[in-house]
């Protein structure tokens, strides 16, 4: 296992506001790693300097062993970006586009990795068949964004770049997302990097989670670690002498061993809900809001 | 190789499209249309002993390659705020094939105009003969080269479609002092020095060299095509464009991003809703 993405001090700066501070992570081969946070944390911009599209500050960036500022054309060959579409080649026909796209990496195939994507196994692959011939302006929305993945692997990318690749899905779109990023991480050729701020999307997909907020990494890991790692996350609910109660508490097994040897059978409807990784990212959120 | 093989394949793609779908069918038909409209109603019209149609039909051709400068700029504007140009960015290669399209497919349609406008005109028209054909394609050539990358700059001087609109006025009164309907020697001469500046004039003089009988010189500035100085100024536009497009296409690429292009559609869908 090779680190395809390094990103080490990562700094950027506009004017005189710091929208990231020493962001340092590694992402190994194959790992799909999903950048958490509420708007304004600093993932797009994360991202687009890891595209290339930015310039920043300051710290050193490596995507595939190249700064991302100095990347060739081979280097962008190997780069898939899914982009969020708004109404470019409305004229185009979806197998068309894709298929005139593909030419652009026919030169960058190697013995190990054929490029492009054939088109129609492309378009099969995306669930976008039935509407290979319709023109782009066409689509419906979540059929848009269907594309757009598309488009970001034609050329069968060794890193994937994924900004808030849901946002505005219906959930059933959301779901067959899930499987299509899902099945092209358990091939193993291919390192994703997503931005989100739902939760639930990053512990679908990502192996790993970074929580991003104020332009800082304030906690990372795998979901369960993540979860594990704040103390005092269950929520232990009961009711006794007519009165409601809430504790949290690290030990909750602990904690109403203890309850009870003290109150008995005065304690009645017992509820005792485990921490979920919603709670925990909330209270990093407010945890991190509170510092700065 | 790749920029050049896939720009070509994308500029015939979008030179297709522009001649199947009703609105921009309907322009390439509109323009044509109405010079053609404007010819017939001057046909009784006579200047220096020559039908002012004749005179004129030569300086609608220069001035609707020109034009091709325009449409260069307003896609190029376009494109960007939809993000066109983002993932032409996203692509190996992709920003060179995709100005290399833009190229064939607006010199493409400019072509197309040209010929949709000079059949019907030739039939209308009187006393034109087509004596250099040379001379007609290297005007033609050198004036699409003179006048595309210019357009290129001043698509990525705007940053939003509506802003782009605004160039259409400079555009307009160019052409009411390049010579197009009426002679320049009919201007005063301050107005004419103005018109020489600019490429449309020397479009338009080229054309008429071309497509005119050798009287028709008699009503030109100095009585002479002046061909040398038709290559000297287009060689100038042509040198100064494609000096500055690339540095300023080159700036203005280096600034998209996916950021950008969000903004300028929540910008853009605010104005809308």
């Amino acid at each position: 296992m090779t680190g395809v993405i390094h990103v080490d001090g990562l700094r950027m700066r506009y004017g005189t506001a710091d929208v990231l501070h020493d962001v340092t992570f590694q992402v190994r081969q194959g790992e799909v790693l999903a950048l958490l946070g509420p708007n304004g944390a600093g993932k797009t911009t994360t991202v687009e300097i890891l595209e290339g599209f930015r310039a920043r500050s300051g710290g050193r960036v490596e995507v595939l062993g190249a700064d991302p500022a100095r990347g060739d054309e081979r280097w962008r060959a190997r780069i898939g970006v899914v982009l969020q579409s708004w109404r470019d080649h409305g004229k185009w026909h979806v197998r068309e586009l894709l298929a005139h796209l593909g030419t652009y990496y026919t030169a960058y195939a190697t013995p190990k990795i054929r490029r492009p994507w054939d088109a129609d196994r492309l378009i099969a692959a995306v669930g976008l068949t039935e509407h290979a011939d319709k023109k782009i302006k066409t689509l419906s929305g979540g059929q848009r964004r269907r594309l757009d993945v598309a488009i970001g692997l034609v050329g069968r990318p060794e890193v994937l770049f994924l900004d808030e690749p849901t946002a505005a899905f219906d959930p059933q779109a959301r779901h067959a997302f899930h499987d299509l990023v899902r099945g092209l991480a358990d091939d193993g050729d291919t390192t994703v990097l997503l931005t989100t701020h739902d939760l639930d999307e990053a512990e679908k997909l990502a192996d790993r989670i970074l929580v991003l907020n104020g332009g800082r990494i304030v906690a990372h890991g795998t979901a369960a670690e993540l979860a594990r790692r704040i103390a005092g996350e269950d929520e232990v609910r009961w009711l006794m002498n007519g009165r409601r109660f809430v504790h949290t508490t690290a030990d909750s097994t602990a904690f109403a061993r203890d309850l009870f040897a003290r109150h008995g059978e005065d304690v009645r409807e017992l509820e005792i809900r485990r921490g979920s990784l919603e709670r925990t990212y909330l209270s990093l959120v407010r945890q991190a809001e509170a510092a700065s | 190789m790749t920029a050049l093989r896939a720009g070509w394949t994308r500029g015939l793609v979008e030179l297709r499209q522009s001649f199947t779908n009703g609105a921009e069918l309907f322009s390439h038909l509109l323009w044509p249309g109405l010079m053609v409209a404007v010819l017939f109603f001057v046909r009784d019209v006579s200047f220096g002993g020559l039908p002012l149609a004749a005179l004129a039909l030569p300086g609608i051709l220069g001035m609707n390659a020109a034009t091709g400068m325009i449409s260069m700029s307003q896609q190029l504007t376009a494109d960007r705020e939809d993000g066109t140009l983002l993932r032409a960015k996203a692509t190996p290669h992709g920003m060179p094939a995709y100005l290399v399209g833009k190229v064939v497919s607006v010199s493409g349609g400019v072509l197309a105009d040209l010929v949709i406008f000079l059949v019907p005109a030739m039939f209308l028209v009187e006393g034109l003969r087509i004596g250099s054909w040379p001379t007609l394609a290297w005007v033609l050539a050198l004036g699409l080269v003179a006048t595309l990358p210019a357009g290129a700059v001043l698509g990525s001087l705007f940053r939003t479609a509506r802003a782009q609109g605004l160039v259409q006025l400079p555009f307009i009164a160019v052409i009411g002092i390049s010579g197009v309907f009426y002679p320049l020697t009919a201007l005063p001469e301050w107005l004419q020095a103005i018109g020489q500046v600019f490429p449309i004039y020397w479009m338009g003089l080229g054309m008429r060299s071309a497509l005119l009988p050798d009287a028709a010189v008699a009503v030109e500035v100095g009585e002479s095509w002046r061909h040398l100085e038709t290559a000297a100024v287009l060689g100038a536009w042509a040198v100064l464009g494609l000096l500055v497009a690339p540095i300023v296409l080159r700036r203005m690429a280096r600034r998209e991003s996916g950021s950008s292009v969000a903004a300028r559609r929540e910008r853009a869908l605010r104005r809308i809703g």
